[in-house]
């Protein structure tokens, strides 16, 4: 136990900060709120059964501990109960499979077509509903077919340059593998030699969903293979902010995981945004960047906020000739990662990101831009406005999407096109 | 990225300052541990409200009887009043009312008349100055909000002309809420239109004099219920201040934080400033602990509005050590030694209640030779020792004027070299 996270309850000053900001509490009286059911409640919890579990209605975004001013841990203390409420009670087996997404991954690719058909198919998905307790209308991406990792053995790396290892999550592998190629495009534009460590799963959708153990084997496993590249001296970059926060964090302060081989990956993490702009902090990054007649609004996802680097992505993008970036002031898209799968929250997490839908719908933008895989999921349910990732506006700025090869990966159509 | 100004503390004071540099043209960074009091208080600009235990009717003509290292000694009346205006224009979405020059006396929860010298205009019809009737009115279920004691307390409470006034209830429609908050019911204002059922509970139990007052909970996003129970009930309608969360709090920090963002300010909350790296007196890069360690942010200005001991600027360790958290710089105000540290009884005279940074006119925290510490640090708000807030009630009008004095400062120079540059 980490004691540091549980004892931050005693500087809580009832100040009602976090009620204030939580984007649950707003719309359920499901969830009582971060103050009631953190700091508050955990003082009655023991070791005894739990008498209350609206904890498990905490979508865990982390806002909370973000703007308390006592730096009480709320999140974090949540987090642990919902892990203890679970396995008091054995976690339900539709939590432990949304909370694989390697098992799920390596499942679909082989079957794209299909599972992807099976994914969007109207009746199989009410099936899923009642069985599984997916929610039928839960946003779902798709499976690419091919891996990025398997992409990324094909890919020709120049043999020289500073080396950066690429974390590149589960979300970059399975369904977006062309948002990887963009990054190392990118990165190699700069300069660099981008190595692709073989890696798994960083274990948070089962930290989320209350499997503890199986999150830190899973930790561990992703660490012995980063380790290495850390100790010898490389920077460690990730585009998916929840899995790299993981890594920086939440491994150490709500699994309790201590150790070296963490301590040194979580120093030489960086989000790509993070690692691009401290480029360009020392004037390294590069900018011959052409003309991007776009406006797009950007919402940067709460557990990008939870880095505590600002808004690097929109430092970035401010340097691209005509794109207009709007920045969002909405908390939370209501995803949280796989909150808004379940049957029992979708209707929540529509109703948490329904602001963040309506403003980005007022822009009138054919196209918005997050950070988080699972946020630009939501959006485009909540829109149908496409959603990229910063890095894919740099990688069309920079001119790296002229050659063939560069159509959408999931819209599927013409670089031109893509915004209207 | 590099910033002109990287302001420590996302409260009043921390927020004023950023907007005014931001807005002429500044590249801003706000860090902040979290959200300031903005959310606690009432959104009043009290400047000053007693001196002593004599209330004070005008804030700006009693400001010369204030002690000499008073945050407020720094600046003439002139200065105040531009500081304030400034502020009421730029939250121009709250329709701040008031004068610098009178003290309007707005009704407590507790029924106790406060003085404020600007309110947001959803408050400022509470005026007790003027005598009259008032009715104020209860929410069913909601906490800490007794129309009863209020009107009770009012009815006896020194005014400079008495009013009437009496208490209602009335029930909201029913929700599964269990545990209603002002800014749950704010909300229901905003999504549910709750203006008609209030409307309908009071048109007929309300004389056509009487004024009404209300939990401060009348729409999240904006204002515009309020608005629209005035029109549609043609008598002055008021929100009174509540327990936290603050709803006239919560909208004045959306309207400062809001402008910031529009202006291309950034504000990060949950990390912390923990340092500086200096050089030959100046700062030149603020340390700022993030999820993974610490990032150097070079600077040219800092602005430290981090607040007193109930932000964590001031900090008593348990040896009785008392330290400014951030850029550990001088104190004032602390007793000796061997002194106690705290009187017995809470509303006593508290040794440790003016503790706090010394400044000179610039708002440059100081040594002990009056010196300043670092020739571009600028403090702001409750950081700054040698007022007690609490009774004096002069807090926020505090940190609005500092906070906006610390902006001048910073541009001052700039504005000598541009007329300079001029002639």
């Amino acid at each position: 136990m980490n004691y540091a996270i549980r004892d931050s309850l005693d500087h809580c000053v009832k100040c009602t900060i976090c009620e204030s900001f939580c984007p649950v509490s707003q719309v359920t009286p499901l969830f009582p709120g971060p103050k009631y059911v953190g700091p508050q409640a955990e003082r009655y919890r023991g070791a005894g059964p739990s008498a209350d579990s609206s904890v498990d209605y905490c979508s865990g975004c982390g806002i909370c501990t973000q703007v308390c001013p006592q730096d009480v841990k709320i999140a974090e203390i949540n987090s642990r109960a919902r892990a203890s409420l679970w396995e008091k009670r054995g976690v339900p087996l539709r939590n432990q499979l949304i909370a694989r997404p390697t098992v799920i991954g390596r499942l679909g690719t082989p079957v794209a077509p299909l599972a992807n058909w099976a994914l969007h198919n109207r009746t199989i998905r009410g099936v899923v509903q009642t069985v599984v307790g997916i929610h039928r209308d839960a946003p779902m991406p798709s499976f690419a077919g091919t891996t990025f990792q398997r992409r990324s053995r094909r890919h020709h790396a120049p043999s020289d340059g500073p080396a950066v290892v690429y974390f590149h999550g589960c979300g970059t592998n399975y369904y977006e593998p062309r948002l990887g190629e963009m990054l190392v495009a990118v990165l190699e534009h700069n300069g660099f030699r981008v190595i692709v460590p073989p890696q798994d799963c960083c274990g948070l959708p089962l930290q989320s969903n209350g499997n503890f153990p199986a999150a830190r084997t899973y930790v561990r496993r992703l660490v012995d293979r980063l380790a290495p590249h850390a100790r010898a001296g490389l920077p460690i970059v990730s585009n998916s902010t929840s899995c790299g926060l993981m890594l920086k964090r939440e491994a150490h302060e709500i699994l309790g995981i201590e150790d070296d081989d963490l301590e040194i990956v979580s120093r030489s993490m960086y989000d790509i945004c993070e690692f691009l702009l401290r480029l360009h902090d020392r004037g390294e990054l590069r900018t011959d960047f052409t003309s991007l007649p776009l406006t797009v609004p950007y919402h940067a996802p709460c557990q990008q906020r939870g880095h505590g680097i600002g808004k690097p992505a929109l430092d970035l993008l401010a340097l691209v000739p005509d794109l207009h970036m709007i920045e969002l002031d909405v908390d939370c898209c209501g995803i949280a990662g796989t909150y808004g799968l379940k049957k029992e929250k979708y209707d929540i997490s529509m109703a948490v990101g329904k602001r963040l839908f309506d403003d980005i719908a007022a822009t009138g933008s054919g196209v918005a831009a997050c950070d988080s895989e699972t946020c630009r999921w939501q959006i485009t349910h909540g829109t149908g406005v496409k959603s990229v990732h910063p890095v894919e506006l740099l990688y069309r700025a920079y001119g790296l999407g002229r050659s063939n090869q560069d159509a959408p990966a999931r819209a599927g159509r013409p670089t031109a096109q893509v915004n209207a | 990225m590099s910033y002109d100004t990287l302001v420590v503390g996302a409260g009043l004071a921390g927020l004023t300052a950023a907007l005014r540099l931001s807005e002429r043209g500044q590249r801003v960074l706000i860090v902040a541990r979290g959200v300031g009091a903005t959310h606690l208080a009432p959104a009043t600009v009290d400047v000053l409200g007693y001196l002593g235990d004599t209330r004070v009717v005008s804030p700006a003509a009693s400001l010369p009887a204030l002690s000499n290292g008073h945050p407020y000694g720094h600046m003439t009346v002139d200065q105040l009043t531009t500081a304030l205006a400034w502020f009421c224009a730029h939250t121009a979405s709250l329709g701040y009312a008031g004068s610098p020059g009178e003290n309007l006396l707005l009704p407590t929860a507790l029924g106790v008349p406060k003085p404020s010298a600007f309110a947001p205009r959803t408050m400022a019809g509470g005026d007790l100055r003027a005598g009259g009737r008032f009715v104020f009115v209860g929410f069913k279920g909601f906490k800490d909000f007794h129309p009863t004691l209020i009107a009770a307390n009012l009815a006896r409470a020194p005014l400079p002309i008495p009013i009437e006034a009496r208490a209602l209830e009335v029930e909201p429609p029913s929700s599964r809420r269990g545990d209603l908050s002002g800014r749950v019911i704010a909300g229901r204002f905003d999504n549910e239109h709750l203006a008609d059922w209030l409307v309908s509970a009071l048109e007929d139990r309300v004389e056509p004099d009487e004024r009404i007052g209300v939990p401060a909970a009348l729409g999240l996003r904006s204002d515009a219920p309020w608005e629209e129970l005035e029109q549609r009930l043609q008598r002055k309608v008021f929100e009174v201040a509540t327990m936290p969360p603050s709803v006239p709090g919560i909208r004045l920090f959306e309207a400062l934080s809001g402008a910031l963002r529009s202006g291309g300010a950034r504000i990060v909350f949950g990390v912390t400033a923990v340092g500086a790296r200096t050089n030959a007196g100046r700062i030149e890069a603020v340390e700022v602990a993030n999820a993974t360690g610490t990032h150097e942010y070079p600077v040219t200005s800092v602005v430290l509005a981090s607040g007193g001991f109930a932000s964590g600027g001031l900090e008593l360790d348990s040896f009785g050590t008392t330290r400014e958290t951030v850029f550990a710089l001088p104190l004032i105000g602390l007793p000796e030694a061997d002194r106690v540290r705290f009187a017995p009884r809470y509303f006593d005279e508290q040794p440790l209640a003016t503790a706090g940074v010394a400044t000179d006119d610039s708002l440059r925290p100081v040594d002990g030779s009056d010196r300043p510490v670092y020739e571009n640090l600028h403090a702001a708000g409750a950081i700054l020792g040698g007022a007690t807030p609490w009774k004096e009630k002069s807090g926020t009008g505090i940190s609005v004027v500092t906070g906006y004095a610390a902006a001048e400062a910073i541009l001052a120079p700039a504005t000598q070299l541009m007329s300079e540059a001029a002639r």
